[in-house]
């Protein structure tokens, strides 16, 4: 792959409701920021990649909400449906393919909908929606399937979401920095067994920006470069009774593919940090797996071991995760933004000392069925 | 920096009003399947997939996840690209940069849509403002009204003059055993077809169809060794200029975002003089006064001289620059494969794949998509690799 940089980056902080705010607003203000953060212009700017979601935004056609805002008014524009890494991953094929810059900009109310409602249309209209299956209740089914085939326990897992949310004490995007316990995790509400409240991301209303540029534009640019080294994604197959939810292979895909083309050989050793979609407590380990950074089962072990805490060799999340902030399809974008800002160390509280090579992933799909996994270093 | 990348295989369902013996998924793979038979290809040999539709029209959220039984996706990298009508041209050149990035060698394009199982209408008000635009100026047919009386009033066309383009791409559709309306129409059918709203009557817009196609494309190197004669994508531009109806409304202008789209498509392929360089033109034309209209932002003829240059035959298949020869939209509107199929027939005409309805000695062809609000893109085919 040709060298190609991420040169600005932007994100609202994330909350539980933005009422005085249209999505476009969202937009323009994430847009605006991006560009003044690379120190370049809309002139500057030939693709335009919006990420949305009719469902979530009731809206058909959603892209149009925010055509005007994004700065595509005269540009060659698109939108991707799906989390922000995949819109990220075409803004980069288009610079690839010869542009100068595209914005890639992510926008989600979750404050303006039921996301019950929203992700109970992932499932299949005749055999599986009208059972009431949601994110949540298949997720749990996910995280069951986890616990039983490697005795993991929803202590451990609420380990998790203590860690997650203590780190996003030091995040001022975050939508809920949290001092808590292992033991208020468990006695938090139910939401589906063994899911409780806290071990579920909020849904939270944000928006996020990021500038993909050639090496050209990216020299122009006043901000510091973060090169993109790496990048695959992978879908699995639909039907969740067909897959091994224990086992996510097309992480293992998209990661595999992505190591190779960053010359990754140990990712445990070669990586710095990882920031990755923990939509719930249990994602954090069965991604890590996934991701290769654990053996099948041993999820739990970095944190455990205190690898992946802020002070360990790998710290995973340290932006607060999915967990701390979600507003869905921009959480993915989220995750390369906060690579960028620890790998120019611009990351304040929450940066890991000498961080030069970080890895962000994005979800799509239920229970995880789709993946994308970008690798991010300092150097060129 | 980019590489060349050619269309290798084309496929398309068989059009029809109501599909009730298929569901979406099924109706997906036959498209792929003829589009894999065509380029000689199998599923295996596929690197990535683009899929596009409109989500309300199925009520199926993330489809690229949900379609993969169909389009093939299990195991293999899929996105879902989705801008309103304009989807299949998006989805096409989204799996143009997929290879021309380099990144991948063969990418399979998708569009789909399964009307019967929408309120069309319903689905497309929700796409305009909430508060200032969707009680007052919505939905596909009042603004398209309103855009042809502008036309009608600026160069005296006449409802005639329109009718003349559903006789010519529903004779076309004939030639073409994919197409949804097969039947032909004569001007008196369509004046006196009900008037929907004026000066639009029913023979004057796209059926609602449901149907898929599947179109894939492959890199320099890899393209010819599938076949003899790719399409290779000389240019791709999308314009989505406006956000707000309310904005679109100076229709005296013209159709802004087709001049600036292929303004900029025309300039990457060396085209200056589009009507006399172009061989066929595959129009997104979802109601008959864009065939006189259209044409003029397209530089295919002057302002006000649409209807003439059409009633001079030079659209017709023998004529100067023959438009839609697979019978257009007004025959068969699958909308998240109508764009995609003016891709595909465009790369059939390029490939010479045309059979009845073959333009002798195509060279360079032009397919374009209409949607969202007044949006346009422009995909330009040549035989020459660029």
């Amino acid at each position: 792959m040709n060298d190609v940089a991420i040169a600005g980056v932007a994100q609202t902080r994330h909350e539980s409701r933005k009422d005085n705010m249209i999505y476009a607003d969202m937009v323009f203000d994430v847009v605006t920021s991006a560009l003044e953060d690379a120190g370049l212009t809309l002139d500057d700017i030939d693709s335009v990649v919006t990420v949305s979601n009719d469902f979530l935004d009731g809206r058909t056609i959603s892209g149009m909400a925010v055509g005007d805002a994004s700065g595509g008014q005269d540009k060659n524009i698109s939108t991707v449906e799906g989390d922000g890494t995949f819109g990220a991953f075409y803004g980069l094929m288009r610079v690839l393919s010869g542009y100068g810059a595209s914005i890639v900009v992510a926008h989600s109310k979750g404050s303006e909908g039921d996301i019950r409602y929203v992700t109970n249309g992932m499932f299949d209209p005749i055999y599986q929606r009208l059972l009431g299956i949601e994110a949540i209740s298949a997720s749990a089914m996910q995280a069951r399937e986890y616990m039983q085939r490697y005795g993991v326990s929803e202590e451990q897992l609420a380990s998790v979401s203590v860690k997650n949310h203590g780190n996003a004490r030091n995040n001022p995007y975050a939508h809920l920095p949290m001092d808590i316990s292992i033991d208020d995790v468990m006695k938090s509400r139910p939401v589906a067994d063994p899911l409780k409240k806290l071990d579920c991301g909020p849904v939270s209303d944000g928006a996020a920006a990021i500038i993909i540029a050639s090496p050209e534009i990216a020299a122009k640019a006043t901000s510091t470069p973060v090169w993109v080294k790496g990048v695959a994604h992978c879908a699995e197959d639909y039907m969740i009774g067909d897959r091994d939810l224990a086992v996510p292979v097309a992480l293992k895909d998209a990661a595999r593919r992505a190591y190779d083309m960053a010359g990754i050989k140990n990712p445990a050793e070669e990586l710095d940090l990882v920031e990755l979609y923990d939509a719930f407590s249990y994602m954090e380990p069965l991604w890590l797996e996934g991701l290769g950074l654990a053996e099948a089962g041993k999820g739990m072990s970095l944190l455990e071991k205190g690898v992946s805490t802020m002070e360990g060799s790998l710290p995973v999340n340290p932006s607060g995760g999915v967990l701390s902030s979600h507003p869905v399809l921009v959480a993915g974008l989220v995750r390369i933004i906060e690579s960028v800002l620890q790998l120019r160390g611009q990351a304040g509280e929450r940066q890991v000392k000498n961080a030069t090579s970080a890895l962000a992933h994005g979800i799509n799909g239920p229970c995880g069925q789709s993946h994308c996994v970008w690798i991010l270093n300092k150097d060129k | 920096m980019s590489r060349p990348v050619g269309i290798v295989g084309t496929g398309q369902t068989d059009h029809k009003s109501h599909r009730p013996d298929v569901n979406g998924r099924e109706m997906i793979r036959e498209a792929v399947t003829r589009a894999l038979e065509d380029a000689e290809l199998s599923i295996k040999d596929i690197d990535a997939i683009v899929i596009g539709n409109m989500d309300h029209f199925e009520s199926i959220n993330y489809v690229d996840t949900w379609s993969v039984e169909g389009s093939g996706g299990v195991m293999k990298p899929i996105m879902k690209i989705t801008t309103g009508g304009t989807t299949g041209a998006t989805v096409a050149l989204a799996a143009y940069y997929h290879v021309a990035s380099g990144l991948f060698d063969r990418v399979l394009a998708i569009g789909w849509e399964k009307n019967s199982e929408s309120d069309t209408t319903a689905a497309i008000i929700t796409c305009s403002d909430p508060i200032w635009d969707r009680f007052s100026y919505s939905g596909a047919i009042p603004s398209l009204a309103t855009e042809a009386t502008a036309y009608m009033k600026q160069y005296d066309a006449t409802q005639e003059d329109a009718a003349l383009i559903a006789v010519r791409d529903r004779n076309n559709a004939l030639n073409n055993h994919h197409a949804h309306l097969q039947r032909p129409v004569t001007v008196d059918d369509v004046m006196n077809s009900p008037m929907l709203a004026y000066p639009i009557k029913l023979l004057d817009v796209c059926p609602r169809t449901d149907g898929a196609c599947a179109v894939v494309f492959a890199a320099d190197g890899v393209a010819q060794k599938l076949t003899k004669q790719p399409a290779w994508v000389k240019a791709g531009s999308v314009r989505h200029t406006y956000t707000w109806f309310g904005d679109s409304t100076d229709y005296d202008r013209g159709l802004v975002s087709l001049q600036r789209a292929s303004a900029e498509a025309y300039k990457h392929a060396g085209i200056t003089k589009p009507a006399e360089e172009i061989d066929v033109a595959e129009l997104y034309l979802p109601y008959t006064y864009a065939g006189l209209k259209w044409i003029e932002d397209l530089g295919f003829c002057g302002k006000g001289e649409g209807a003439k240059f059409v009633r001079e035959g030079n659209t017709d298949m023998n004529g100067k620059i023959p438009v839609n020869p697979s019978g257009g939209v007004i025959s068969t509107n699958c909308i998240g494969a109508t764009a995609l199929l003016r891709v595909a027939e465009a790369a059939i005409q390029v490939m010479g794949k045309g059979g009845d309805r073959q333009v002798d000695g195509a060279k360079t062809a032009l397919a374009t998509g209409f949607g969202g609000c007044f949006w346009s893109d422009v995909v330009i085919l040549g035989a020459q690799k660029p």
